[in-house]
C-alpha cells in the first residue's frame, strides 16, 4: 500500500520563482523514506504542501489510495499527516502537555482538564517510546526533548506519516543516535516516515528508500542500500562533488591571534571558559571541535567583540584587542563568518550590493567625501556575484529572496574580500547544500594558502579533519585535546575528547599556544 | 500637612482609591487581554470614550442607565472589530491604525456632542443616567472595612470580579491557552490548526467589552455626564499597568490600584492648595517611574537567565 502519492507537482510562487517542475512522489506504508537535495531542489515545499501549508499551483495527491486536496495544515493533520518543522513549532512559556493539547484541549466544564491532558502525554510517551516531561515548560528542556514533544505532538493527533524537515540540523551526536532508533521503533509499529535531510551519511543509515530532487525535480527514487554517497551527491548536483577537499600544504608563518588564558564567566553565573589558550599562524587553519554548547559560542563572540567582560589576554597582530567591539576589530583586520548567518551574517531585506559592502561602505572606492559611489559599488557586486558563484538576479535583488547556500555565500564574499589577516569562521557550511560546502571549503584553503590566519569552528568533524592544519577540541569550556598534526586522525578519536572519556595532559594542551 | 495625613489614613481615601480605579482595572483587563494574543491595544483610550460618550448619549435618549451601559459597550466593541479589521484583514500597522482609532474617537465624540448639546465641552445640558450604587447590608457590617468597599458603584464590583474572571479565562480555559498560544508563537498555533486571526479577533473583541465597561463607568458612574477626552489617559494608564503585572490580571490589577493610589493621593493634595496642574502629573510621574523600576528588575532578570 502507498501512503503518499504525489503526481506531477508544480508550484510556481507568487514572484515567478518556480520551486517544483513536475514531481513525482511515492513513499510506500511502513518505510522510513529520505528525500534528499540540495537547498532550493524543493524538498520543502514539496512536503510544505504535503502538510497543506502551501497549495500546488498544478497536480495530484493521493494519501493511502484516496485523492485528497490538502487545503491547509487542518486537513493533513486530519488525514493522518503530521510534520515535525525545522524551527520547533512549540510555545516555549507553555508546559509539554499543554503544547501537546493545543487545539484539542480535553474539558471539564469549561476549563482545561489538566490532569487529562497530562495523563493522554504520558500514555502516548510510553506507547511510542518517547518519553518527554510533561509538566515541564517548554523553553527548559534541551533541543533533543523538545524535538521529541514535537514529533509526539504529531503522533497524539493521529499521525500516520510523519515528516520531518532536517530533523539532525540541531542535535547533538548522540540525541541523532536517539531519534534514529525511536524512528525505526515508530516505522516498525507501522508509521511513514519521510525524512528531509542532506547529510548523506544519515541518509544512509536511517532510510529505507530514497528520492533525490534537483532543480524542483525528481532525478531518481532507490533502494537505499542499492545506492552509494558518491553515487547519492552526485545525483544531487548533476555532477561530480569532490567531497574530498584535496588540502594544499600549509606553510605556518608568524603567529596573528594568540589567545592567553582567556576566561569567562556568563551572567547565570556559570563559568563557560577557562584558562583558554592557543594561537593561530598566517597561512594555517586551526579547527576547534566540540559538541555543541561547550564554550565555542561564547569563544567566538568574545574573540570577534560581540561578548565582553572576559579575563586573560586575546593579542592580534601583537596588539591587545580584549574585550574590544566588534568595528574596532574589524578594522584591525579581522574577518568573521558568524554562526547565524541570517541573524548576524547579513540584512535580509537589504540587496546583494548593500550587503556585500556593509564593513567598508564608509571608504574607498565605495565612498566619496559626502556621498556612496553606486556605480563603484555595482561593479564590485557585479564581480563578486561572478567570483563566488552567487545565483541570484542581480546585485539588486534582496538576499532574502536568495537559498540559504546562496546567502551563506553573499556573506562568503563580503569577508573573503575584506583583506583580512584573521578569518574566524563559525559554522561555515551549516545548513547549506553540498555545491556551496564544497564551495565554502575550498575559499577557506585559499585563503590559509594566502596567508591568512583561520580559525575555523564547526561541529561538523568531517569539516574540521578536511581542513585543519592543527585542531583543539573543547569541552564544558576548556581545551582538553590538541592535535597539532592531522594526520591518521578520524572521527571516532576527536570523539572521545569532544565527549570528555579522554583527555590531553597539561603539557600537552599548552603547547597548542605557539609563541 | 496634618490635613494630608489625616486625609490618606481615612477609610473616605480607600474609598476612592478603589472609585478611581475601576476604569484602570477594565482598561488594564482590556490591554490584557489583546496583549496576551499578541497585540497591543494601542486604542484602549479611544474605545473607553466612544463607550462614555454613547452610554451618556443613549441613556439620556431611552431614559435607562443600562440601555446606556449597552451601547456604551457595543460603541467600544465596535471599534475594537474596526481595529481587528484594519489589523488583522488589511494588515495595516498595529500602533498606527490604533493612533488613528483615538484620535477619531476624540473628534467623533466632540462633534457629535456639540451637534447634541450645542456644546463644545460636556454634556451637562444633557440629562442622561448613572449607574447604580450597591448596598451590600453584610459588607456593610464589616467595621471599617465595611465604609470602604461597601457602597460602591455597580463597575467597581464588576472590575473586581473581572480580574478573577479574566485570570480563570487565561489559565483555565481552551480559549485562554489559544490565546497564549497565538501571541507567543502564532506559527505553532497555526501548525496544529487554531486559527491565528480568529484568537485575535476573540482578544479583540474581549478588550473592547473591557475599554467598554471602563468607559462606561467614567460617564455613569465616576461623574454623571460626558466630557470631551474625558479618559485623559486612562487607556494608557491600563497598558502601562498591564506591563506592570506580565501575563497575571491580579498582577495588572495591583498595579491599577497603584495608579488608583496616585490618583487618589493627588486630589487629597489638591486640598492643601497644590496647585492643580502639578497634582495632575502625579499618576503620570508614577506611570513612569513604575515603568523604570519594572523595566530594570525584568532587564536584571533576564540577564540572570542568560
Amino acid at each position: 500500500m502507498k501512503a503518499v502519492e504525489m503526481h506531477n507537482i508544480v508550484k510556481i510562487y507568487p514572484n515567478g520563482v518556480v520551486a517544483n517542475r513536475g514531481v513525482d512522489f511515492e513513499v510506500e506504508e511502513g518505510e522510513i523514506h529520505a528525500l534528499v537535495g540540495e537547498n532550493g531542489a524543493g524538498k520543502t515545499t514539496l512536503m510544505k504542501i504535503l502538510f497543506g501549508i502551501e497549495y500546488p499551483t498544478s497536480g495530484e495527491i493521493r494519501v493511502f489510495g484516496k485523492k485528497v486536496h490538502i487545503t491547509n495544515p487542518h486537513v493533513a493533520i486530519s488525514l493522518g499527516i503530521g510534520m515535525v518543522h525545522q524551527h520547533f513549532m512549540l510555545v516555549p512559556s507553555l508546559t509539554v502537555a499543554e503544547n501537546m493539547i493545543l487545539g484539542m484541549e480535553p474539558t471539564k466544564f469549561t476549563s482545561i482538564d489538566y490532569q487529562r491532558a497530562v495523563k493522554m502525554v504520558e500514555e502516548a510517551a510510553e506507547k511510542y517510546g518517547l518519553p518527554v516531561p510533561a509538566k515541564e515548560k517548554v523553553l527548559d528542556l534541551p533541543v533533543g526533548i523538545k524535538q521529541r514533544v514535537e514529533i509526539l505532538k504529531a503522533l497524539i493527533r493521529g499521525a500516520k506519516i510523519l515528516i520531518l524537515d532536517e530533523p539532525t540540523a540541531v542535535l547533538t551526536p548522540q540525541e541523532t543516535g536517539e531519534l534514529f532508533q525511536a524512528l525505526r521503533n515508530l516505522a516498525k509499529s507501522g508509521m511513514t516516515i519521510i525524512f528531509i535531510s542532506h547529510k548523506l551519511k544519515e541518509v544512509k543509515e536511517i532510510s529505507d528508500r530514497l528520492t533525490i530532487l534537483r532543480n524542483g525535480k525528481n532525478v531518481g527514487t532507490f533502494v537505499t542500500s542499492e545506492i552509494s554517497e558518491e553515487e547519492i551527491s552526485r545525483r544531487m548536483v548533476g555532477r561530480e562533488v569532490e567531497l574530498v577537499i584535496e588540502r594544499t600544504e600549509s606553510k605556518p608563518r608568524d603567529v596573528v591571534l594568540r589567545v592567553e588564558n582567556l576566561e569567562y564567566t556568563r551572567e547565570d553565573g556559570v563559568k563557560v571558559l577557562n584558562r583558554i589558550s592557543f594561537s593561530v599562524r598566517s597561512g594555517e587553519i586551526l579547527g576547534v571541535a566540540g559538541v555543541e554548547g561547550n564554550g565555542q559560542r561564547e569563544l567566538v563572540e568574545i574573540l570577534t567583540g560581540l561578548r565582553f567582560g572576559a579575563m586573560g589576554k586575546v593579542i592580534l597582530n601583537g596588539e591587545n584587542i580584549t574585550n574590544q567591539p566588534s568595528h574596532i576589530l574589524r578594522r584591525k583586520e579581522m574577518a568573521h563568518i558568524p554562526e547565524d548567518r541570517v541573524e548576524l551574517g547579513v540584512a535580509l531585506k537589504a540587496t546583494i550590493a548593500e550587503n556585500l559592502i556593509s564593513d567598508r561602505y564608509y571608504k574607498d572606492p565605495f565612498c566619496g567625501r559626502m556621498v556612496m559611489k553606486p556605480q563603484k559599488i555595482r561593479e564590485f557586486a557585479e564581480q563578486a556575484i561572478k567570483n563566488f558563484n552567487i545565483r541570484a538576479d542581480g546585485p539588486d535583488s534582496p538576499v532574502m529572496m536568495l537559498s540559504g547556500g546562496n546567502i551563506q555565500k553573499v556573506l562568503v564574499a563580503r569577508e573573503f574580500t575584506s583583506d583580512a589577516k584573521l578569518l574566524i569562521a563559525d559554522q561555515p557550511t551549516r545548513g547549506i547544500d553540498v555545491g556551496s560546502t564544497e564551495f565554502v571549503r575550498k575559499k577557506l584553503i585559499e585563503a590559509k594558502d594566502e596567508g591568512v590566519a583561520v580559525l575555523l569552528v564547526s561541529a561538523d568533524l568531517q569539516e574540521i579533519l578536511q581542513l585543519s592544519d592543527r585542531i583543539i577540541v573543547m569541552y564544558r569550556g576548556e581545551i582538553v585535546g590538541y592535535f597539532p598534526k592531522n594526520e591518521g586522525l578520524t572521527e571516532e578519536e576527536l570523539g572521545y575528547y569532544m565527549l570528555g572519556v579522554r583527555r590531553h595532559e597539561e603539557s600537552r594542551i599548552k603547547e597548542a599556544l605557539i609563541s | 500637612m496634618n490635613s494630608v495625613l489625616r486625609g490618606i489614613l481615612s477609610t473616605q481615601f480607600v474609598y476612592s482609591i478603589l472609585r478611581v480605579s475601576t476604569p484602570l482595572i477594565f482598561a488594564t483587563l482590556g490591554a490584557l487581554l489583546s496583549d496576551v494574543s499578541g497585540v497591543i491595544n494601542i486604542a484602549l483610550e479611544g474605545m473607553m470614550l466612544m463607550s462614555a460618550f454613547w452610554g451618556v448619549m443613549v441613556s439620556a435618549w431611552t431614559g435607562s442607565a443600562w440601555m446606556g451601559l449597552l451601547a456604551g459597550v457595543v460603541s467600544s466593541i465596535l471599534l475594537a472589530l474596526a481595529l481587528a479589521y484594519f489589523h488583522l484583514n488589511l494588515k495595516t500597522d498595529l500602533i498606527l491604525a490604533g493612533i488613528a482609532l483615538n484620535i477619531f474617537s476624540s473628534g467623533f465624540t466632540v462633534s457629535l456632542l456639540f451637534m447634541i448639546s450645542g456644546d463644545k465641552g460636556s454634556s451637562a445640558s444633557v440629562k442622561s443616567y448613572v449607574l447604580p450604587r450597591l448596598n451590600i447590608p453584610f459588607l456593610g457590617k464589616i467595621p471599617i472595612l465595611g465604609d470602604m468597599i461597601n457602597n460602591h458603584h455597580v463597575l467597581t464590583y464588576l472590575a473586581f470580579l473581572s480580574v478573577f474572571l479574566v485570570q480563570y479565562l487565561i489559565y483555565k480555559t481552551p480559549l485562554g491557552l489559544k490565546m497564549k498560544a497565538v501571541g507567543e508563537n502564532p506559527d505553532a498555533a497555526q501548525s496544529v490548526g487554531v486559527s491565528v486571526i480568529r484568537v485575535k479577533y476573540i482578544a479583540l473583541i474581549l478588550s473592547g467589552l473591557m475599554a467598554g465597561l471602563g468607559g462606561a463607568f467614567l460617564s455613569m458612574g465616576y461623574v454623571s455626564w460626558f466630557a470631551r477626552d474625558m479618559t485623559n489617559g486612562r487607556g494608557f494608564i491600563g497598558l502601562a499597568a498591564q506591563a506592570l503585572g506580565g501575563h497575571s490580571a491580579i498582577g495588572g490589577m495591583l498595579g491599577a490600584l497603584l495608579f488608583g493610589f496616585a490618583e487618589a493621593l493627588s486630589y487629597t493634595l489638591q486640598a492643601i492648595q497644590l496647585p492643580s496642574e502639578i497634582t495632575n502629573m502625579l499618576p503620570f510621574i508614577f506611570t513612569i517611574v513604575a515603568l523604570i523600576i519594572y523595566a530594570r528588575s525584568r532587564l536584571s532578570k533576564l540577564h540572570a537567565l542568560r
